[in-house]
């Protein structure tokens, strides 16, 4: 009956939500972050030609490149368990890999020069990322002949599941990986997305 | 086990109430510097926080701290305290008061504390004690106390400043 039973709801709106001065404060808690030398994870996002891409850095370097049919927030999540929770939205860390990419869909970069945190991937998946950049712009190469690049002529299978599982797609160009047959073949960012990709190369 | 969801969402979900806490404990003045101290001490610890803590509640403690911390660095206390000092705000005024924040700011500091930590950050009281100190029906005492204070200068309450201890 009285406004004073719902003083309690009141207190709450005395202090009204402030969005821009909130965001400015999260601003400087990623600078001030990143100074302390806690931010383990940086993160923005970035749209493409090939959709909205999730990127993410560590302060060793470029460490996740994501698709949004992996699920940005799910991605997020794996990085917190597999690397550390302290992650934040900070786009400072992430301006040269933005440009660059920019660059690359414009047409005017045929190669990365980013520092990469390899961390994601391990073992002869590894080695095989490790091989895609040989695979020059504008070129496509077999699963067999990666495999072969790799040191393992048979692990022709490996070779898919270590395109599938690029944690830095784009930038490691796994999709110049094609079948011996000259069809795509599968790409974790989509068939749409690597045809795509390999048609602006061409085309450039 | 240990937490593992991004400290960013801990942010997204929890910043604007700790902002909260910090405006009605602090004033507008120092709740910039105080909830920045907390994130920041709480991103540096978050890697060993439990997991299914209560991460409101752990954040508030936090902030409870960082408060305190705040007005010492101001130097507006050179008393070696765990309390924050008692109204710092200007007189009410001779009457109603719609100002809501400005009459919290007004309240003695463990009603104070209690009010927000009870009802700005919505946690119970058992909570709100083991911040403060102290046992849950004091917490609860000094929550419904606040309470009970800002009701005799909210409009529409016509009881004047003079008659508030």
């Amino acid at each position: 009956m009285s406004i004073h039973d719902d003083l309690p709801r009141h207190l709450t709106a005395a202090y009204p939500d402030t969005p821009d001065h909130l965001h400015r404060l999260r601003e400087r808690l990623a600078a001030a972050a990143r100074a302390d030398g806690i931010l383990d994870i940086a993160y923005r996002t970035v749209d493409s030609p090939v959709g909205p891409l999730l990127l993410a850095a560590t302060d060793i370097g470029l460490v996740r490149v994501a698709y949004q049919r992996e699920g940005h927030d799910t991605v997020l999540q794996t990085l917190a368990e597999r690397i550390s929770p302290r992650i934040l939205l900070a786009p400072a860390r992430l301006d040269t890999t933005v440009r660059e990419l920019e660059e690359y869909f414009a047409g005017t970069r045929t190669a990365f020069d980013l520092p990469l945190d390899w961390r994601l991937s391990a073992g002869f998946r590894a080695s095989v990322l490790h091989r895609l950049p040989d695979i020059g712009y504008g070129h496509t190469a077999s699963y067999a002949a990666v495999a072969a690049l790799a040191g393992n002529p048979r692990a022709v299978r490996a070779v898919g599941t270590a395109c599938a599982t690029n944690p830095l797609p784009v930038v490691v160009p796994c999709h110049r990986v094609v079948r011996s047959d000259g069809s795509l073949g599968g790409y974790l960012g989509g068939v749409e997305a690597k045809r795509a990709l390999l048609t602006l190369e061409d085309a450039a | 086990m240990t937490s593992t969801q991004p400290f960013e969402t801990v942010v997204e979900q929890h910043g604007a109430t700790v902002l909260r806490v910090c405006r009605a404990v602090l004033g507008p003045a120092d709740a910039d510097d105080a909830w920045s101290e907390t994130f920041l001490a709480a991103m540096r610890a978050y890697p060993d926080l439990a997991a299914g803590a209560n991460v409101e509640a752990w954040l508030v403690t936090i902030a409870h701290r960082k408060a305190i911390d705040v007005v010492r660095a101001a130097g507006r206390r050179a008393v070696p305290t765990d309390r924050l000092p008692d109204t710092p705000a200007p007189p009410a005024p001779d009457g109603p008061d719609p100002d809501l924040a400005a009459a919290v700011t007004r309240l003695p500091h463990r009603q104070r504390q209690a009010v927000a930590y009870h009802y700005l950050a919505g946690l119970p009281h058992g909570e709100v004690a083991a911040i403060l100190g102290g046992s849950t029906d004091a917490a609860r005492r000094a929550a419904a106390d606040g309470i009970a204070a800002l009701r005799r200068t909210y409009p529409p309450a016509t009881t004047r400043k003079g008659d508030l201890r």
